[in-house]
């Protein structure tokens, strides 16, 4: 079993001064799987995935990547793992060109030249291989930083938020070619805000304030939440949403285009919170709990038993 | 996959390459570097004169009579003389001159007493190493009326005659190395110094910096390297540019302001490589120890100063106090000024330059431990 997972660590841990930035956490991610890693902003995803190769230092946890051990063997997991940083990171002053072949010379590739027009043109950058990488568009730049990080071959990708700043058109390119990398048996591990986005993964884990709170397919994920949510389309809806949330059994009552996703944990709780306003004016029916409204939920709960 | 994992000679290409073509882009740096030496050659160039006492010197006594002691005395105090040396022959003396022990050679000869008595105007010999005519001009052109007034006090009485005489004794000043005292004869060579630490320190120090500043760090450790590799990448480029600036300055001081080069130009390049490595490992320190490249830029000045305050640059070195020539012979400008005088203008070889260079080296190991110390492979 575990010849079948490429990531498969636990307890990993990392503290900054007191702040412990990653809590405990555990991942397990099979090989040729596409995980997303949702999470708020500061939730330690970054951080995780850089303890991951290497270039943090795990306070605490164990386990492999790639069947290499995390914590002792880095240099050897860096060889074959492609890291895509948050902020772009190529050099600007480079042109694309310069900067994939910085690359192939720092990972000692044989037939350096014609590896780097081969990924030139798989990505569609021939056409502009001599401009300079900070003049580039977001679109572009992705590209570039998809091409480094695929050159070498490696066989996990992790990927931290790599679609932030990029138009739908070339997003949708962009997870294209991911599920085409996964058919050949890629690994990847992919941070991101967007839901539509979580959607196409086979695999999510949702990290927040520090902590792993669920991990499993999408349908296991809303399923494990046990959230109910129900649709309401009628008259002054802003005004009945602040109505709901201030009821018991109601978490969240949030607008969706012309009608209104009221959800809860407890589905009897939720039941009565509504029935007063079940009237003729407005339309109500039970939907499937959406993986956003399970993520707000589960953004929401700690703050929650915090308080309690 | 199997590559070495070892130090590659491959990987530090790739690194130096790139810093060729960043360089190449970066078009207000670049013009910098070369702009720095002519900007600094045409503003120095003007002399920066002062009034310096306590120079050190050397004295060669061949004749033990009162007169002689009577002149060393005035001598002493005139406050522009201290005599840390006495030496039995010319050849001592001359070395000790040539080595830069000692700024001044004062030579009483034999028979000296006995001649100035007879009223025979003896030869009193003083020597001057000119290469710093900052230093050395103000107490030549004092001489001769502090030994006029030497010999009047002690002629009371039946030496009175000898001060109807135009002057008692016949005195013989060699200003050595560069006799005309042309201060561009010793700007100019210091200016390499000048220009070398500015350039080197600098650019080094936010090379590495800048890559944490914009990311490109967090890629650079993402990828297969050694520090060492990154480390000699981002230094050898920056070699060059220094030899550059070497020949620019050089060719300029020739043809502009004439400076004789006396010495052997390759002992002047093999000294100014390792003053340059020296520079560089301050660089990279720097690099390791600022946050972002406004602290480099910062760290970059807080050395620079004294460099060029203590060094001997501004100030004629033996007329600072002593506390500040301490920390002057700490520094390595202190030392390749020395080295740079001495071979151009005196032709110093191999012997002489031996004695500065060792503090310039050990400057340059002792600054790149605490950078390979400071340097991380992590971003923690
Ligand atoms: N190098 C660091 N030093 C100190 N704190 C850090 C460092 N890196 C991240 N943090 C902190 O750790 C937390 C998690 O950050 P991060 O992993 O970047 O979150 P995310 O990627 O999910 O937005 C944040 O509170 C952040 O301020
Ligand atoms: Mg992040």
């Amino acid at each position: 079993m575990s010849e079948e997972l490429a990531i498969d660590v636990r307890g990993m841990t990392k503290r900054f001064g007191k702040h412990t930035a990653v809590d405990h956490v555990d991942l397990q991610v099979r090989k040729g799987e596409v995980c997303g890693f949702l999470g708020p902003n500061g939730s330690g995803k970054t951080t995780f995935i850089r303890m991951l190769c290497g270039l943090l230092r795990a306070d605490e946890g164990s386990g492999q990547c790639l069947g290499h051990d995390v914590i002792k063997d880095s240099e050897t997991i860096k060889r074959q793992v492609g890291y895509m940083t948050q902020k772009f990171s190529f050099w600007e002053d480079l042109t694309i060109e310069e900067n994939l072949d910085f690359v192939a010379r720092m990972y000692s590739l044989k037939n350096r030249r014609a590896t780097v027009r081969q990924s030139l043109e798989r990505l569609g950058l021939t056409a502009r291989k001599d401009q300079l990488a900070g003049q580039l568009s977001g679109g572009w730049k992705q590209r570039l930083a998809l091409a480094a990080c695929l050159i070498h071959e490696p066989l996990l990708l992790l990927l931290d938020e790599p679609t932030a700043g990029v138009d739908p058109i070339a997003r949708r390119d962009f997870w294209k070619e991911i599920h085409q990398l996964a058919g050949q048996g890629l690994t990847f591990l992919i941070a991101t805000h967007y839901m539509d986005e979580a959607e196409r993964c086979h695999r999510l884990a949702f990290i927040a304030n520090s902590k792993l709170l669920t991990q499993g397919t999408v349908a296991e994920v809303i399923e494990n939440s046990h959230l109910t949510t129900w649709a309401v389309d009628g008259p002054d809806l802003l005004q009945l949403a602040e109505t709901l949330q201030a009821l018991p059994g109601v978490e969240q009552a949030v607008p969706f285009g012309s009608i209104l996703h009221i959800s809860g944990p407890d589905q009897a709780a939720l039941e009565r919170a509504i029935a007063p306003f079940r009237t003729s004016h407005y339309r109500w029916k039970q939907v499937p709990s959406g993986l956003e409204d399970v993520f707000i939920h589960l953004m929401e709960k700690p703050r929650e038993t915090v308080s309690t | 996959m199997s590559h070495g994992r070892g130090f590659s000679v491959a990987r530090l290409w790739a690194i130096v390459v790139k810093e060729f073509i960043q360089m190449r882009r970066d078009r207000v740096t670049f013009a910098m570097m070369i702009g720095i030496p002519i900007i600094q050659l045409v503003l120095f160039s003007y002399a920066i004169n002062s009034d310096p006492r306590h120079l050190s010197a050397a004295v060669l006594v061949a004749d033990h009579g009162p007169q002689g002691r009577t002149i060393l005395s005035a001598l002493r105090n005139s406050t522009y003389f201290q005599f840390v040396r006495q030496v039995e022959t010319e050849a001592e003396a001359h070395a000790a001159l040539a080595r830069g022990e000692v700024q001044f050679l004062i030579n009483i000869p034999e028979n000296f007493t006995r001649e100035l008595l007879r009223g025979d105007r003896p030869t009193l010999l003083v020597e001057a190493d000119a290469t710093d005519p900052g230093a050395t001009g103000g107490p030549l052109g004092a001489l001769p009326s502090i030994l006029n007034s030497a010999l009047q006090n002690d002629a009371k009485g039946p030496l009175e005659y000898l001060v109807s005489a135009d002057s008692p004794i016949d005195l013989r000043i060699h200003a050595k190395y560069n006799p005309e005292a042309i201060t561009q004869y010793t700007i100019v060579p210091g200016l390499l110094g000048v220009v070398l630490t500015m350039t080197m320190v600098m650019i080094t120090a936010l090379a590495i910096t800048r890559e944490r500043e914009s990311g490109t760090m967090e890629n650079l450790l993402s990828m297969p390297t050694r520090p060492l590799e990154v480390m000699i990448g981002k230094i050898l480029p920056y070699i060059l540019v220094g030899y550059i600036q070497m020949g620019l300055i050089l060719a300029a001081s020739h043809l502009l302001f004439q400076v004789p080069m006396v010495g052997s130009l390759w002992l002047l390049m093999g000294v100014t490589l390792v003053f340059i490595a020296a520079s560089l490992a301050v660089g990279v320190t720097f690099s390791t120890l600022a946050q972002n490249q406004r602290q480099a830029m910062q760290m970059t000045l807080f050395f620079f100063l004294p460099s060029i305050l203590l060094s001997g640059f501004m100030f004629p070195f033996r007329g600072m106090p002593p506390w500040a020539q301490a920390i002057g012979e700490i520094l390595p400008l202190t030392h390749f000024l020395r080295l740079v005088r001495g071979i151009l203008l005196k032709g110093n070889g191999i012997e002489e330059v031996i004695h500065q260079l060792w503090q310039i080296a050990l400057f340059g190991v002792v600054v790149l431990t605490i950078a390979v110390f400071r340097y991380r492979r992590t971003l923690d």
